[in-house]
């Protein structure tokens, strides 16, 4: 048998790029060009079967990418150029790290020879991204351009997927050589284990069917491992509540029966107590974020914790685990449900519909929430927004703070990779260049950018690159005039010291207009449906301003370092 | 009850960056680096990197392991405390050479298996070699004589077996 593919020709560093490219199934970029890869636009010039988006700043290229591997499931892939294009990128390919997406970042370099003398654009960007990528490449020869390019995409795209780096020099871009396109690649350092043990399947199995009140924590890694339809078999078949993380929104139904909805520092109050007072908790590709956890002592203090995951960091990190399980989600819960299906499972039913029925009840606590002035509420913009495009399949992006949580309240999502947010790195400025990514990713599909007025700040010139695409993003931004989130810490927890938290911005409405795309505003509720109506129809991106009440918090909310089950319902409402 | 000093010992492919990768990861995490020695194997293309840690509870010295291992050019990773294994410690040392104290400095030289390696007119320099209780009662043997300079390799281990064992990642 060949393991090698052998074409005579010989082709510059540039081609065998795109090449590799084709080979991989790219046929989407983004990018911004600049002197050390000049080359690699040389040979985009005419070449059919990429397209490259300009993005306007580098950064947004990354989140663009993302957005695109997060609705499409493929790597998203991102050129920059040396020195300020590939450190503007950082924070990007932190944030896929963080929240564990695909993505191949390829930046250019300085000549090899020119390496550490301090040349022109030149950054150590090998040194700089080593902490905030999967892993990274330094190509010092033309002719391992394309096994190395070839891992890159296996590794960002196996295992727990993560953003990989491949930087390339200038000359190795402009040299020649054979174009040989590796079938297999060999990285004896790394094996992902896809598989959970069968023993330590079985233990978890005999202890979810003897759990009276177990609970289901879905985290991110479903989405990775496309494991929706397993999870909900086994949500049935053992009828257990399912409560997900912000990630892993849409992976269970929201609107299911069994769905406890989100749980953490912002998520539902019945969903915190669930895993405060369950037995056992059945956690499946989750990091254990503080944002969920809460006070670690008291997180799921009297229950077992089974925790299944492929990255073996994640597992006892910050939660001590009684059956943890390495595997791929899918493949884990599989082995479940065929354990379960073939070895007669008495499970105790009616004990956990009880369970399932004390969450009820605890749901039922929620009292009114008031909205005292005048002004729009923020929930109720998002609220309204959301019943009147769920039912077109929407894809849903944020920004970071108060609007993130809403949103995430708010939006009850019924499939994954429909919610896009930044949520590890938390990073402002992500949701509009990730709406533009995933855009491009889904073209027949309505994508909102829920954003505050600050975040949309962050990466606001990026309306010239869905207007000169004309990539129809519609942001929505929820107009309070602060630094929202910041400002209700502040509020509760310093003393109503407002430092540096009024935050102006500039027309919204005019300047989507100077960029050539279309601006709204709204005011008053009745003018919420009519201008996403219109926004919606008219193809095009969108600013639209929504002037909301300042002072607005966001509730349910577990103060940072608090155990989950302590929370405050508004301001003066605790619940516990 | 203290935490002892552990080595891990961590078959690398050999390549560019190797060890900043390595000891990146401990600085980013907070993890302590004692000494570190990295060298290549008997086989083309490895190298071995010993790394001793210090204050690290078992749950640390876990997290550790598995990050190590989740670095794509690390092969193997050995916790050298969780199996039989040798470890060893090459110091150079100079001492004040103060006629009075010469045959004493010679004296412990011999109990250690030391060697003089090195005589100036006022300083003898010792080449030792050992595990860390010797290594440890030497420099304290020497130290009241009048230590001027000390170089320490740092540990290097090997397993006791003819498997590089590991510990499972489980």
């Amino acid at each position: 048998m060949t393991t090698t593919e052998t074409e005579t020709k010989k082709l510059t560093g540039a081609q065998i790029f795109l090449e590799c490219l084709k080979k991989e199934g790219v046929s989407e970029i983004f990018g911004y060009p600049g002197g050390v890869i000049l080359g690699i636009y040389e040979a985009l010039y005419n070449c059919d079967y990429i397209k490259h988006y300009l993005v306007r700043h580098e950064q947004a290229a990354i989140h663009a990418a993302e957005g695109y591997a997060r609705v499409t499931g493929k790597p998203g892939v991102a050129l920059v150029t040396s020195g300020p294009g590939a450190t503007n990128a950082i924070t990007g390919i932190a944030n896929a790290y963080y929240d564990g997406y695909p993505l191949v970042v390829f930046t250019g370099q300085v000549g090899v020879n020119q390496i550490g003398n301090d040349a022109f654009q030149e950054a150590d960007i090998i040194g700089i991204t080593r902490p905030c990528c999967k892993h990274n490449y330094l190509v010092k020869d033309v002719k391992d351009l394309s096994r190395i390019i070839k891992e890159a995409f296996h590794i960002a795209t196996t295992g727990k997927p993560g953003p990989v780096v491949v930087d390339m020099p200038k000359d190795v871009l402009s040299s020649s050589s054979e174009f040989v396109w590796p079938e297999t690649v060999k990285l004896p350092g790394y094996n992902p284990n896809y598989n959970g043990h069968p023993k330590q399947v079985s233990k978890a199995l005999e202890l979810l069917c003897d759990a009276e009140r177990p609970v289901i924590l879905a985290g991110g890694g479903i989405v990775a491992s496309d494991a929706m339809e397993e999870l909900k078999q086994l949500s049935e078949k053992l009828n257990i509540p399912v409560t997900n993380t912000l990630m892993a929104k849409g992976v269970f139904p929201e609107t299911d029966s069994k769905s406890l909805g989100m749980l953490g520092m912002h998520g539902n109050f019945w969903a915190n107590f669930a895993v405060t007072n369950c037995d056992v908790l059945f956690a499946i590709g989750t990091r254990f974020n503080d944002r969920i956890t809460g006070c670690l002592k008291r997180f799921a203090k009297d229950a077992q914790i089974i925790h299944v995951d492929i990255d073996p960091c994640s597992i006892n990190k910050n939660v001590k685990i009684d059956i943890p399980i390495i595997g791929d989600a899918k493949n884990v819960m599989r082995a479940m449900l065929d354990e379960f299906d073939s070895n007669n499972y008495e499970i105790n039913y009616e004990v956990k519909q009880s369970w399932l029925e004390q969450i009820h009840e605890w749901k039922k606590r929620r009292p009114a929430i008031e909205h005292p002035t005048d002004k729009l509420s923020a929930v109720t913009v998002i609220q309204k927004l959301y019943d009147y495009v769920k039912d077109m399949d929407p894809i849903i992006t944020t920004e970071v703070g108060q609007h993130q949580m809403w949103a995430a309240q708010l939006c009850k999502m019924t499939k994954p990779r429909r919610f896009i947010t930044s949520g590890g790195l938390g990073t402002m400025g992500f949701g509009f260049p990730a709406a533009m990514g995933a855009s491009v990713g889904c073209k027949d599909k309505t994508v909102i950018n829920i954003a505050g007025d600050g975040s949309i700040q962050m990466n606001i010139q990026e309306l010239a690159t869905c207007v000169a695409y004309n990539i129809p993003v519609i942001n929505v931004i929820i107009d309070n005039g602060y630094l929202g989130m910041v400002r209700q810490w502040q509020e509760k927890l310093y003393h109503k010291h407002y430092s540096q938290t009024k935050i102006s911005g500039p027309d919204f409405v005019k300047v989507a207009e100077a960029y050539g795309a279309k601006g709204f505003r709204i005011t008053r509720e009745e003018e919420i449906i009519p201008t996403l109506k219109e926004a919606i129809e008219c193809k095009k991106p969108v600013f639209i301003d929504v002037v909301v009440e300042e002072c607005e918090m966001v509730y349910p909310w577990v103060l940072a370092g608090n155990p989950l089950n302590k929370v405050l319902l508004s301001n003066d409402c605790p619940i516990n | 009850m203290q935490n002892k000093n552990h080595v891990i010992s961590v078959l690398v492919k050999d390549e560019a960056g190797i060890v900043s990768r390595v000891s990146g990861l401990f600085s980013g995490r907070g993890y302590s680096i004692e000494s570190i020695t990295a060298a290549q194997t008997s086989e083309k293309g490895y190298a071995r990197i010993t790394i001793e840690t210090s204050g690290g509870d078992a749950d640390v010295i876990e997290q550790i392991t598995k990050q190590l291992n989740r670095l794509i050019p690390v092969l193997k990773v050995v916790d050298l405390g969780d199996v039989e294994s040798i470890e060893r410690e090459l110091i150079l040392c100079k001492v004040v050479a103060k006629d009075e104290d010469r045959s004493e400095i010679l004296r412990i030289a011999e109990i250690f298996n030391a060697k003089i390696i090195d005589v100036t007119p006022r300083t003898y320099t010792l080449q030792a070699l050992g595990d860390e209780r010797q290594i440890r009662s030497l420099i304290e043997l020497l130290r009241p004589i009048g230590i001027r300079e000390l170089v320490r390799s740092g540990k290097v281990g090997i397993t006791r077996s003819n498997q590089f064992t590991t510990k499972a990642a489980e």
